[in-house]
């Protein structure tokens, strides 16, 4: 499906015409097309010009994980990701893994657990937790990790935060975040 | 259905990344972006500012500096409190210190307006300033008062005398830094001009003084602003008053009659928003060789901005905590050419437990007695400073089962006596108190015709959980299933409350709910009980039970739809209200506090001095829970915030510049997942019946209080080294560490 979603007069300047770039982006399986100045950052494309607003901006700078993204099923900082290098790409949102009246299973458990407070850096705690299951599954080891050569890992509550430590959350809602994910990797309430 | 642990209200929204915050208020239409330049000196004056080349920049419309931007009101110290007070910027070419906005870029784009701001040429004049709170510490002020209005100096009974003739005596100076806030959502605002009015989206903990500030600064009829906030991203003090992007996008909305928006950068919060101010606390404890404590005396030094005096209540706890029959407490301030200071989480009380609850583990080790037992030893009856009688007290309460629950017992006696491979082991402890403040907050509640609860009122959830307590409350009042009630917070056209801070918000506004609900019900009863055609009709009203959507009385049962449907077709509606606890006889009569007991258990590398906790108990009494899943929440929060104080936490200040050097969460440290292992809160039953109808006390705060001594007091307990000079971190425990056979 494609739809005309440059919403407006964002990335157009009233001076001297800015070098604006035409790029489609596939997010949550619709392909969005948009003229960027080349300097916009995904997050920044996500948020202002597709008001997909659920990615959070905390620090643009790759530093607090508000922004994360999935990217080909992989977690990314979309504050340091430029929106003209991801036209190939398939990106995924918060909105993109559900929506209240049919949260993912994941979104299920950040509630049921209280895995947040203020909720601004919960789209990303959320969004990276789902790309770090992935990433366990696939065998990939961490610092925590007690035997790196190991084809199967376990998901310790250790391997949980070490994973999750990009994700800043300064309610520090921490130990209901990592019940919450333990939850779900455990098979628990879908 | 008050106290349940119902899941938050607002969690499907924020966690499908549907709650929408300040920046991401669409209503307007397409808002022009903000971008401020700060000042790059720390003190001095601007000789030149260029604007032209920004001004050509692309996309650019407006770049406002003190040479064009509009007059304002001025900050008036006759208005009571800072955060209702005029907030103007770009009044000069004055610096009063680094990162102080000096110009403000408008353009169609947010990377137009930052490239835009790289290019505004500013030279300034001077540069040197006081920065170094070490050579100014003798250059000290009294305060007329603290924060929160509370006493400068007390003292009670003679406390050189005491002191002296102690048997035991701890004689120590602790240091604690510079913090910051740094919620999650960067201070922001979004201003859409709509004819004469204002409409301001802003990210902010109390809208009344939104809406006062922003008034007051723009010189307009407060009626013409209208703050909107449904969603707050964090605040912990730092949200309770406006900043200079709410000003700017204001003024510059207003100017070029279109929406503005602006997000500070991470960077910007740390010069822009305030800080928790540096200490330096003597702390001297005299003791009876049986562990009872003759003489208390807790003296503060501070930094502060010498325009906007801010001297947090360090000592204030320390009034109320321990039983001795000589006392002293007092607060000094050092002005400083830093940015101001402000209130953050646990004001005073954070740092001001860090120290007293250290030396109190310094007096038990002195003693040689378990710490547990020498708190216990030292409850006292009454509030040793102001001679009234505790309401609720049960801190001995919260020790004892802290205790049992930790494995206390299992304590290692003698400090770095205990080894786990490569960790050294050890346990801490502490005691927690708050004092319980409220304020003035109005609730509106309306019952409308198909049966639905809506509660209104200015409050703000800031992840606090506003929207899920008052639900509850409501739901409670009226009978109603939770589903049925609606809450709507955040908008200046609603009833006025004293917003979230200083842990007042939660029973501010559910006593004015809870309030509200009673007068509802008397309307609801009249109407029903009066009326004939319904079955409730001459049944006595004192009877009434409002249950699951019904009013009964006896065998006669009436749905709340139907009664409001019959009568008020357009809905009951009354207001409720709590009242300044000034005004409330209980809070002079009465020392009305919250309590707890931290406990924790570290390792620490024999190697490296690396400082890992293990893990981490509070036992609280904090009258009645509104929700305990809330509530547990926001206490282990503020237990983590506890950890981040004793063992990361500090802004450095670069003494040339006057600037925070570490200023981005690569360099400025704060708790992350991997810092944070089983941490629990547990919350023992209770009511406070002298706080208020509802028996309940603020959370928010509580949880940091004593937390990071708890920590200190397991790294000496784990090594046998102290440090007073917090954050704990490896320089300054490695040179005092045991050596070891390995």
């Amino acid at each position: 499906m494609v739809s005309d979603s440059d919403t407006g007069a964002a990335g157009r300047s009233q001076g001297e015409p800015a070098q604006l770039s035409a790029i489609e982006l596939n997010v949550n399986d619709q392909v969005r097309r948009l003229e960027v100045d080349p300097r916009t950052s995904l997050l920044d494309a996500l948020r202002e010009h597709l008001r997909l607003s659920g990615t959070k901006k905390g620090c643009d700078h790759g530093q607090c994980g508000a922004c994360t993204v999935l990217i080909n099923g992989r977690r990314v900082n979309s504050c340091l990701a430029l929106a003209v290098m991801h036209e190939d790409d398939e990106i995924v949102t918060i909105e993109g893994l559900g929506v209240p009246d049919g949260l993912h299973p994941m979104q299920r458990a950040f509630v049921e657990r209280d895995g947040f407070q203020c909720g601004y850096c919960t789209p990303g705690q959320i969004c990276s937790a789902v790309g770090m299951l992935t990433e366990v599954e696939a065998g990939w080891p961490s610092h925590a990790t007690a035997d790196v050569a190991s084809p199967r890992i376990a998901l310790t509550d250790e391997e949980i935060r070490e994973r999750m430590s990009g994700n800043i959350c300064r309610c520090a809602a921490y130990p209901n975040i990592v019940a919450a994910i333990r939850g779900i990797a455990e098979g628990g309430p879908q | 259905m008050i106290g349940q642990a119902l899941n938050r209200v607002d969690g499907p929204l924020k966690v499908a990344g549907q709650a929408t915050y300040a920046y991401e208020q669409w209503g307007a239409g397409q808002p022009l972006y903000g971008f401020i330049v700060g000042a790059t000196i720390g003190k001095g004056r601007i000789t030149r500012i260029d604007t032209e080349d920004a001004e050509r920049a692309p996309g650019v419309v407006m770049v406002m500096t003190y040479h064009n931007a509009p007059a304002q009101g001025v900050r008036d110290e006759s208005v009571p409190a800072e955060y209702w007070r005029a907030q103007p910027v770009l009044t000069g070419p004055d610096i009063h210190y680094y990162g102080e906005p000096v110009a403000f870029v408008v353009a169609t784009a947010l990377e137009q307006a930052r490239a835009a701001a790289g290019l505004v040429e500013v030279e300034y004049a001077g540069g040197h300033g006081r920065f170094n709170f070490a050579e100014q510490e003798d250059e000290v002020y009294i305060p007329k008062v603290v924060n929160a209005g509370l006493p400068t100096d007390t003292a009670v009974g003679d406390f050189d005398a005491g002191f002296d003739s102690s048997a035991v005596k701890v004689d120590q100076e602790y240091t604690t830094p510079y913090e910051l806030s740094m919620p999650m959502e960067p201070h922001a605002c979004l201003v859409e001009p709509r004819d004469e009015d204002l409409v301001v989206y802003v990210s902010c903990q109390i809208v009344d003084a939104a809406r006062a500030s922003v008034a007051a600064t723009l010189r307009l009829d407060p009626e013409r602003v209208h703050i909107v906030t449904p969603f707050v991203g964090g605040g912990f003090g730092s949200k309770l008053g406006i900043h200079s992007e709410t000003i700017l996008a204001a003024l510059a909305a207003r100017e070029l009659r279109q929406p503005v928006k602006v997000a500070m950068t991470r960077q910007q919060i740390f010069q822009l928003v305030g800080n928790r101010p540096t200490t330096s606390q003597r702390v001297r404890l005299g003791a009876e060789q049986d562990g009872r404590l003759s003489a208390i005396a807790h003296d503060v030094t501070m930094h502060t901005n010498p325009d906007v005096e801010f001297a947090e209540q360090t000592a204030a706890t320390t009034r109320s905590l321990y039983a001795a029959p000589h006392r002293l407490t007092s607060h000094r301030l050092a002005p400083l050419d830093l940015p101001p200071g402000t209130d953050v989480r646990a004001p005073g009380e954070a740092p001001g437990m860090l120290a007293v609850e250290s030396a109190m583990d310094e007096l038990a080790q002195a003693l040689g007695m378990d710490p547990v037992e020498l708190r216990i030893l030292n409850e006292p009856t009454v509030d040793p400073e102001r001679d009234v009688p505790y309401s609720d007290r049960h801190l001995v309460d919260c020790l004892r089962e802290g205790a049992r629950r930790f494995g206390w017992e299992h304590r290692p006696a003698t400090p770095a006596s205990v080894r786990d491979g490569r960790w050294l082991v050890g346990y801490g402890m502490s005691a927690a108190i708050r004092g319980h403040f409220q304020g003035p907050t109005a609730a509106r509640v309306r019952l409308e015709a198909d049966g639905t609860g809506v509660v209104q009122t200015d409050m703000t959830d800031l992840g606090t959980g506003t929207y899920t307590v008052l639900t509850q409350v409501a739901a409670d009042g009226l009978g109603l299933p939770p589903d049925r009630v609606r809450t709507e917070l955040g908008r200046s056209e609603f009833p006025t409350s004293w917003g979230s801070g200083g842990s007042w918000g939660a029973a501010s506004s559910s006593n004015a709910v809870h309030g509200a609900c009673m007068a509802l019900r008397e309307q609801v009863l009249t109407a029903a009980c009066g009326d004939t055609r319904s079955p409730l009709h001459g049944l006595d009203p004192a009877d009434a039970v409002f249950s699951d959507g019904n009013v009964v009385i006896g065998g006669a049962s009436e749905a709340l739809s139907e009664i409001v449907a019959r009568n008020h077709p357009e809905g009951f509606e009354a207001e409720g209200g709590t009242r300044f606890m000034g005004d409330d006889p209980n809070y002079t009569d009465y020392s009305i506090n919250t309590y707890g007991a931290h406990f924790a258990e570290v390792g620490v590398d024999a190697d490296t001095a690396e400082i890992r906790l293990r893990r981490m108990l509070g036992v609280f009494s904090v009258g009645r829970l509104l929700n305990a899943k809330t509530a547990r929440s926001q206490l282990i929060g503020g237990m983590i915030w506890g950890a981040g104080a004793a063992l990361e936490e500090e802004a450095v200040v670069d003494l040339r510049s006057g600037a925070f050097v570490n200023r981005d969460f690569a360099q400025y440290l704060v708790p992350v997942h991997a810092d944070v292992p089983d941490v629990d809160a547990v919350v023992l039953d209770g009511y406070d019946d002298k706080a208020n109808v509802l028996g309940a006390k603020g959370v928010g705060e509580l949880g940091i209080c004593g937390a990071g001594a708890s920590i200190a007091n397991a790294v000496f307990n784990a090594t046998g080294v102290r440090v007073r000079d917090f954050p704990i971190t490896i320089e300054k425990v490695l040179p005092g560490l045991p050596l070891m056979d390995s």
